[in-house]
């Protein structure tokens, strides 16, 4: 099995061990994750307005560069995942789109073919829970962890088809499957307050205390995310209350292929 | 053959796109055409009697009449057809509103369609034969199937007509959803103080049979001469043996079934009436649940039955049973919340649906009336209320209103009031509908008088914490996005068809909306009367409905329904199939393609039986060797049409 890949670039920077963790348990699980060559920043935020054009060609790109090879695409910030399956979804439905992004650069012909799937979809739809757990050869046996879904993965729901927006599931089956006890609480599909954190920091700050205090009330000792901007938010405002840390971290722990780094 | 033709203009409808006058003209081309006239209204009394007076001055011979669909109004003009001494067969309508006048825009287009319809008529109307209607028997019997306060309405209404009724219910008790509320608007009287004596009325009347536990499987036949297969579920108890005592539910073992009357707010036994005012008060078997039918042990019901009721050998038993009408009153589901994750329905306790807060607040329900939260029994001292919980909502709900929860979440707010003055409320809506008589005081005083609080506006999240439910809300009068907290929250779920009401739609042969409620034959002038003769529709399986309303339509049902069953004879439809019995070579494909069993091969030749013949004409169209053929609309007939249209 192999894949492309886009890490993004918050991945080579403060969110390294994101991608670390990722590219070691894929080696450990067996899939390959071949890097698109010369990726550009996705652009982190997917504009609202459709007319803009530019700012999503450096995600057409990546996607063209996939098709090529015949390959799925896979991601694993939550922010690109969420800009590449908005392009895709833009490029499949949007002919006016299609024709302006050739108008850019003959060579970007693309109207959505490249499946895109998130890391976490890989290891649900390639791997499967029940044979991750085959494979995790240290069970984080009683660790109480929340899962942490954010906003970017499931909406819109329509596009991102990632699980159920309202009362999503595939993150806590990955936890369960790594030996821990997931730990379902209300606000794991609310917004963190990320995009905000400049403009309105009480606002950014509300949110991401919000989370937590749900998390916390639910009995979580850690929290997962997989997006650096989350990740950021409870952090800084968790005051050691729990623990956060990226997905693929839990994963290496329990694969026992962790970066000694 | 002396033709005449009548233009209608149908006032504006027909005469704003079409040259009625230049039609009148044009048909007279035609030799056989002897006379032609226009009218503003042909279906008006003087319309109708410019149309008697030209049959008698012009010795005419067949008619047509160009005008609206037949559907509309062909039995009126067959009526003035006879009055005027002609066969009502002879008479031909020619649409020129709803497929011509209604949808073209160009004048001379569509009088030049309306012309080609009128043409077609008169082709067919040379060939038309008198037709001589037919008559068969009615079993004076009527079938009710649904016994909640629709059925047992329409049940009673007939029964007093002295017509002897069969309603069936498949739960073990009559009573319907009405059984499970607290209190009614805009009056406040106690639900079950007005319905109970109903219920026993009706488990009293000499002339209304009960089927509870029992589920209809299979009908056949027409209007007058229906023949039902019903299913009576095994009990497990003798009927006729009970007392109603309750010593079997009281020794149950198995205790711990979530009751579907409280809405599983509340635990049953295996052995179960489903509640104490229960009619018949016999209680039935779970067999899923009992210990009994599960390893063969156990058994204490029985061993403390007195009267030695309790029968584990009992068996269904099915019979079939001869109607003369039959009406659907299958009721209401509430809508399932599982495409509305963000109220945290299934997550949390202490979120309830208006159904269930019927059963907290209900004298006889789980709590013995008192207001206390599933998750601890605490008294909840705020408590919000969400309107249109999957109604009016196309993307993961319904698209209607479901009608009644404006007025009972109103209903709630002051209940609770009344009960606990302390306790603060808030209701979030988007609109407040109070169409009824009545209703609108009654919400003016749960805000004047009560205080409640009403916020124009939705909630898009609760998240349960520690206890309490935090939501994030918006408040669209003021424009603004807050964030409030709960001890309780009441979501007004919409209300759904019944999931029986499409396999008896199936069975009865009548049409259903997309939504999966019953239609009407029509929308203003026929509402309780299904598009299949001899089918009427009671209560909420034909569209969301108060208990009023719910009865007057129970009512007006059991009316058209007793207007059956008066009659000795039906007339029936002369336009039936007719077998030629000299190209008949007896394939019997016709008896296959039959949907009501009329033909059947005599002496190696296909009959039908006018009587069960509904004219579908499928075996005329399938027929081989061109043997069968339907009265008014036979092959030479439409023929002739088509080539009229093609000319």
């Amino acid at each position: 099995m192999v894949f492309s890949y886009f890490p993004g670039c918050t991945l080579s920077t403060t969110a390294k061990y994101l991608d670390q963790c990722a590219r070691l348990s894929a080696i450990a699980l067996g899939f390959t994750l071949e890097e698109v060559e010369d990726w550009q920043c996705c652009g982190a935020v997917f504009p609202v307005d459709s007319e803009q054009v530019a700012p999503k060609l450096a995600a057409v790109r990546a996607l063209v560069q996939a098709r090529e090879k015949g390959r799925t695409l896979v991601t694993l910030c939550a922010a690109c995942h969420h800009v590449f399956k908005q392009v895709n979804h833009q490029a499949k439905n949007d002919v006016s789109f299609r024709e302006t992004v050739k108008n850019y650069d003959e060579s970007l012909e693309y109207a959505g073919e490249t499946p895109v799937l998130h890391y976490m979809e890989v290891l649900r739809q390639y791997i499967g829970f029940d044979e991750l757990k085959k494979r995790v050869i240290n069970p984080l046996k009683g660790r109480k962890i929340g899962a942490y879904y954010g906003c970017l993965l499931l909406r819109p729901a329509e596009v991102m088809d990632f699980d159920d927006a309202e009362n999503p599931r595939i993150m806590e089956d990955f936890i369960a499957a790594l030996g821990a006890l997931p730990v379902v609480y209300p606000m794991r599909n609310e917004c963190c307050g990320g995009y905000r954190s400049l403009q309105d920091k009480p606002m950014a700050q509300t949110l991401a205390e919000r989370v937590i205090a749900a998390a916390v009330s639910r009995g979580a000792q850690g929290l997962v995310t997989a997006c650096p901007l989350c990740q950021y938010q409870l952090i800084e405002h968790s005051a050691g209350e729990v623990d956060v840390c990226y997905f693929t971290e839990l994963l290496a722990e329990a694969l026992g292929v962790e970066d000694d780094d | 053959m002396r033709i005449g033709v009548f233009v209608c203009h149908c006032g504006s409808n027909i005469k704003a796109t079409i040259d009625a006058e230049y039609i009148a003209a044009q048909v007279q081309q035609d030799a056989k055409v002897v006379h032609a006239a226009e009218y503003p209204y042909l279906c008006a009394e003087g319309g109708q009697q410019k149309i008697i007076n030209a049959v008698r001055e012009y010795q005419l011979t067949g008619v047509v009449i160009c005008a609206c669909s037949p559907r509309m109004h062909e039995n009126t003009f067959r009526k003035t057809a006879a009055k005027a001494g002609l066969n009502p067969y002879q008479i031909e309508i020619a649409n020129i509103r709803e497929q011509c006048s209604w949808v073209h825009k160009n004048k001379d287009a569509a009088t030049g369609k309306a012309l080609k319809l009128a043409k077609a008529a008169i082709a067919r109307v040379k060939l038309a034969l008198p037709l001589f209607a037919g008559e068969s028997a009615v079993t004076k019997r009527a079938l009710v199937i649904g016994g909640g306060i629709a059925g047992i309405q329409t049940a009673l209404d007939i029964a007093e007509a002295g017509f002897a009724v069969d309603l069936v219910e498949s739960t073990p008790s009559i009573g319907g959803k009405m059984a499970q509320l607290d209190k009614t608007f805009p009056t406040l009287d106690c639900a079950a103080c007005i319905l109970t004596p109903k219920m026993v009325d009706a488990a009293a009347h000499e002339k209304i049979t009960l089927h509870t536990y029992s589920e209809v499987e299979e009908v056949e036949g027409f209007v007058g001469n229906f023949t039902a297969t019903i299913r009576k579920k095994a009990r497990s108890v003798d009927m006729k043996k009970c007392t109603g005592c309750g010593a079997c539910w009281e020794k149950c073992p198995s205790k711990r079934i979530p009751s579907e009357f409280d809405c599983g707010l509340a635990n049953r036994t295996a052995i179960y009436t489903p509640f104490a005012q229960a009619v018949p008060n016999v209680p039935v078997i779970d067999r899923a649940t009992c210990i009994k039918f599960k390893n063969g042990r156990c058994g204490l019901c029985a061993d403390v039955c007195q009267p030695a009721a309790i029968d584990f050998t009992q068996e269904d038993a099915v019979f079939t049973q001869e109607y003369g009408v039959i009406i659907a009153a299958t009721g209401y589901q509430v809508f399932s919340l599982d495409a509305y994750g963000e109220y945290a329905y299934h997550d949390s306790k202490n979120v309830i649906t208006s159904l269930e807060l019927e059963r907290l607040m209900n004298a006889a329900g789980p709590t013995g009336g008192k207001l206390q939260r599933p998750s601890d029994g605490k008294a909840p001292k705020k408590i919000t209320f969400i309107q249109c919980v999957g109604s009016r909502d196309i993307t993961r709900g319904k698209p209607y209103c479901s009608k009644i929860c404006c007025m009972y979440t109103a209903k709630h707010a002051i209940a609770i009031k009344e009960k606990y003055p302390e306790a603060e409320i808030e209701i979030f809506y988007i609109d407040v509908r109070t169409p009824g008589k009545g209703f609108d005081e009654f919400y003016r005083r749960a805000v004047e008088v009560y205080g409640v609080r009403y916020i124009k506006g939705q909630v898009g999240k609760i998240a349960e914490m520690n206890g309490i439910l935090h939501m994030q809300a918006v408040d669209l009068l003021e424009n603004k996005r807050f964030d409030t907290t709960a001890d309780m929250v009441v979501l007004a779920a919409a209300i759904e068809p019944s999931p029986g009401a499409k396999p008896l739609a199936q069975m009865l042969a009548t049409p259903m909306d997309t939504l999966r409620f019953f239609s009407e034959a029509h929308p203003k002038l026929r509402p309780v009367e299904s598009a299949t003769a001899g089918i009427f529709l009671s209560g909420v399986c034909h569209g969301p409905k108060d208990i009023p309303e719910t009865v007057a339509q129970a009512s007006a049902a059991a009316c058209k329904a007793i207007g059956v069953l008066a009659k000795d004879k039906l007339i029936t439809n002369p336009c039936v199939a007719k077998v030629n019995d000299k190209k008949c070579t007896g394939c019997g494909r016709c008896i296959d393609v039959c949907p009501y069993k009329a033909i059947s091969l005599e002496s190696n030749a296909a009959e039908a039986n006018p009587a069960l013949c509904q004219g579908c004409g499928g075996c005329a169209s399938l027929c081989p060797s061109n043997a069968m053929d339907l009265n008014g609309f036979t092959h030479k007939q439409v023929l002739a049409e088509v080539d009229a249209l093609c000319r």
